[in-house]
C-alpha cells in the first residue's frame, strides 16, 4: 500500500478510535473495547472498500455492511460520522434518551446503519439474507459482516455459515474480529471456539487469516475475497481488544466499560498523540 | 357436508397463485412437504430456498432478503417459527419492522399423533407482544388464501397462522371480503356472543344452532386478525349482548381471550368464559378425540355461553 493512503487509513481509523472513546465516555456507557479493536478494519471498509452514499443512504445498489457484534456500535457509528452520515458531535448523544444512536445499531433511525443487531449471532444471517438477494436482483453489490469471536459460541453463526455456503455467497464476506477476550475472560477460557481456520474451512470458507491492524494485510485480504468466486470468504483478524488506547489494551474489564473524565483525558490525549 | 381443506394447503397454492402477480420469495427450514410450499419450491425453483433445520437462520435470513427489498416468506411449523426462532422474529423481523411474512402451519393440538413438542399452543400469545406484528389465525382455506394475498399486499411483518388438519370452509359466499384488522360477523343475535378464531369458528357457528334450538340468540363473531385485534366489533357485541365467549385452539393465557379481555376490561366489561386449552401441554392422539379431550368442541363453547348468560 502507498504510504500516503497507509497515512491517511491510519488517521482515520485514529479519528474513529476518537469518536469511541468520545461517545463512550458522553454515555458513561458503552463498549469501547471491541471497538476498537475493529476500528482499523472499518477505516479500510468505509474509506476504501465499500461504495457506499452519505447523502443516499439507502441506494440500492450500495455494498452492505452488517455489524454482527452489534453491542461494538460506538466504532461503526463513529466510521459513519466521520464518513458524512452524520455530524461527528452527534456521536456524543450516544444512547441518550432522545438520541438516533442506540446503544446498538437501528437500521430505523440511524443513516447508513444496514441493519438491525445487537444479539449477537443473528447478524451474519442478516448478512446472507442481503447476499441472497443481490444475486436475486443480479446486482453486484458485496456484503460484508463483522463477527466477534465469542460471537462464534452462538449455534446461528454455524447454522448461516452452512446457508452462505450451500448457496455459493460469494458476494459475502464475513470478518471475525478475533481479539481473544469475552466478557467472562479470555475466550479460549469461557468456551473456546478456536481453532477458527480449520472450522471455517470446513463450512466452506475461504480463509483467510490477517493481523487486523496492519493495512496492507487487510488490503490484500479484501481483494483476495473479492476475487474468490463459488463461495464465501471468512478473514480471520487477528487483533488486540482495546487497541490504539495503551491502558485498555488486552484488558476485558473494557469491554463494556465507559472511560471515566482521568481515562478518558488519558486515552483523548494518546490517540491525538497518535494522529 | 362442506368440502374439508386444510388451511396449510390453501397457504401453499396461494403461494402459487399470486406468484406471478407478487414479487416475493420462500424460505422453509426442512419442512416444505408438510408446510405445503413444496407446491411454491416446484413451481418457482429459482424462488425458493430452503435453509435446512436452522429455523433461527431461516428468520434472520428472511429478514436479510426483506432488508435489501424483498418481501420474504418463511415458513416452519408454529412451534419453531414462533417458539424457537421467537428472538430472531422479534429482533430481526419485529424492531427493525421489515417485511417478512411468517407462514406457521401446524398449529395447535390439531398437530395430532406427533404430540405435545409439536402442538404449539403459545403462539399467539408471543406473536401479538412483538410492536408492529400482525398476527392472523384463518378459520378456512378460503381465508388463508385471502390473507396470504392481504400480507403480500401490506407492507410489514406478518404472522400466519395455518393449521394440519382439514377443515370445513365457512367462507364460501360469493360476496366474502378479506379485510386486516376487521372481525366477521357471521351470526347476529341478541343474549350472547362467541368470538371465535381458526377452526374454533365453525364449532361456534355449531354452538350457536344448538343454542337457538334451547331459544338462545347466540351472536357469532370470527376474528381472523388477533392483531389488530377489531375493538369496534367486540364493544359493540358486548354492549348489545352482555354476554362473551371467546374461542380458540390455543391456551387460553396470551391468546384470543386475553386479547379480547383486555378490549372488554378497557372500555366496555362484561362477563366473559374463555374456550381454549386451560393451561395444559398437548398429547398424542387422534384429532377428534383430542378435540373432544381439551375441550375444544361445540358442546364446550355452548356451555361456556349458557354460563356467560347466568352471569349477567
Amino acid at each position: 500500500m502507498e504510504r500516503s493512503k497507509l497515512q491517511e487509513l491510519s488517521q482515520i481509523a485514529a479519528k474513529i478510535r476518537l469518536g469511541i472513546i468520545e461517545s463512550t465516555h458522553a454515555a458513561q456507557s458503552g463498549h469501547p473495547g471491541g471497538s476498537l479493536s475493529i476500528a482499523d478494519i472499518l477505516a479500510y471498509l468505509y474509506f476504501e472498500e465499500m461504495t457506499v452514499y452519505p447523502e443516499d443512504p439507502k441506494n440500492p445498489d450500495r455494498d452492505r455492511f452488517v455489524l454482527s457484534k452489534g453491542h461494538t456500535a460506538p466504532g461503526l457509528y463513529s466510521a459513519l460520522a466521520i464518513k458524512g452520515f452524520f455530524t461527528f458531535e452527534e456521536l456524543s448523544t450516544l444512547r441518550q434518551i432522545d438520541s438516533r444512536l442506540q446503544g446498538h445499531p437501528d437500521m430505523k433511525g440511524i443513516p447508513g446503519v444496514d441493519m438491525t443487531t445487537g444479539s449477537l449471532g443473528l447478524g451474519i444471517s442478516a448478512a446472507c439474507g442481503m447476499a441472497l438477494a443481490a444475486k436475486l436482483d443480479k446486482k453486484d453489490y458485496r456484503v460484508y459482516t463483522i463477527l466477534g469471536d465469542g460471537e462464534s459460541e452462538e449455534g446461528q453463526v454455524w447454522e448461516a455459515s452452512m446457508f452462505a455456503n450451500h448457496y455459493k455467497l460469494d458476494n459475502l464476506c464475513v470478518i471475525i474480529d478475533y481479539n481473544k477476550l469475552q466478557i467472562d475472560g479470555p475466550v479460549a477460557d469461557v468456551i473456546g471456539p478456536a481453532p477458527f481456520e480449520s472450522k471455517l474451512e470446513a463450512f466452506g470458507y475461504n480463509v483467510i487469516t490477517i493481523d487486523g491492524h496492519n493495512f496492507d494485510e487487510i488490503e490484500s485480504a479484501f481483494k483476495a475475497a473479492k476475487a474468490c468466486k463459488g463461495k464465501p470468504t471468512a478473514i480471520v483478524a487477528n487483533t488486540v481488544k482495546g487497541k490504539g488506547v495503551s491502558f485498555m489494551e488486552n484488558k476485558v474489564n473494557w469491554h463494556g466499560s465507559a472511560p471515566k473524565d482521568p481515562d478518558y483525558l488519558a486515552a483523548v490525549t494518546e490517540i491525538k498523540a497518535s494522529m | 357436508m362442506a368440502e374439508k381443506i386444510a388451511t396449510r394447503e390453501a397457504y401453499g397454492k396461494a403461494l402459487v397463485e399470486f406468484a406471478d402477480k407478487y414479487d416475493y420469495v420462500v424460505l422453509d427450514a426442512d419442512l416444505a412437504e408438510a408446510t405445503k410450499t413444496i407446491y411454491f419450491a416446484k413451481a418457482h425453483p429459482e424462488r425458493f430456498f430452503d435453509c435446512g433445520i436452522a429455523e433461527g437462520n431461516m428468520i434472520s435470513t428472511a429478514a436479510g432478503l426483506a432488508a435489501a427489498g424483498k418481501t420474504a416468506f418463511a415458513s416452519s411449523f408454529a412451534m419453531f417459527a414462533a417458539g424457537r426462532a421467537f428472538e430472531q422474529v422479534r429482533n430481526n423481523v419485529g424492531y427493525p419492522h421489515l417485511n417478512v411474512k411468517i407462514g406457521a402451519t401446524h398449529a395447535g393440538i390439531t398437530v395430532g399423533e406427533d404430540g405435545a413438542t409439536h402442538q404449539c399452543l403459545e403462539d399467539i400469545a408471543l406473536m401479538r407482544t412483538i410492536p408492529g406484528m400482525t398476527v392472523i389465525n384463518p378459520s378456512d382455506a378460503v381465508e388463508a388464501r385471502a390473507a396470504v394475498e392481504a400480507a403480500i399486499q401490506t407492507y410489514g411483518p406478518f404472522y400466519m397462522r395455518f393449521g394440519r388438519a382439514a377443515v370445513e370452509v365457512i367462507n364460501d359466499s360469493p360476496d366474502y371480503r378479506f379485510e386486516i384488522g376487521k372481525g366477521v360477523l357471521l351470526r347476529d343475535g341478541a343474549d350472547v356472543t362467541i368470538v371465535a378464531t381458526g377452526i374454533m369458528v365453525s364449532m361456534a357457528l355449531e354452538a350457536a344452532e344448538a343454542l337457538a334450538k334451547e331459544g338462545i340468540d347466540a351472536r357469532v363473531i370470527n376474528i381472523h386478525t388477533i392483531k389488530p385485534v377489531d375493538k369496534d366489533i367486540i364493544i359493540k357485541a358486548a354492549k348489545e349482548t352482555g354476554a362473551i365467549v371467546s374461542a380458540e385452539e390455543h391456551n387460553i393465557i396470551g391468546g384470543l381471550g386475553s386479547a379480547v379481555a383486555e378490549v372488554l376490561c378497557e372500555s366496555c366489561p362484561v362477563p366473559m368464559l374463555r374456550v381454549g386449552v386451560e393451561d395444559r401441554f398437548g398429547k398424542s392422539g387422534k384429532v377428534p378425540p383430542l378435540l373432544e379431550e381439551y375441550g375444544l368442541t361445540a358442546e364446550n363453547i355452548a356451555n361456556k355461553a349458557r354460563a356467560a348468560l347466568k352471569m349477567k
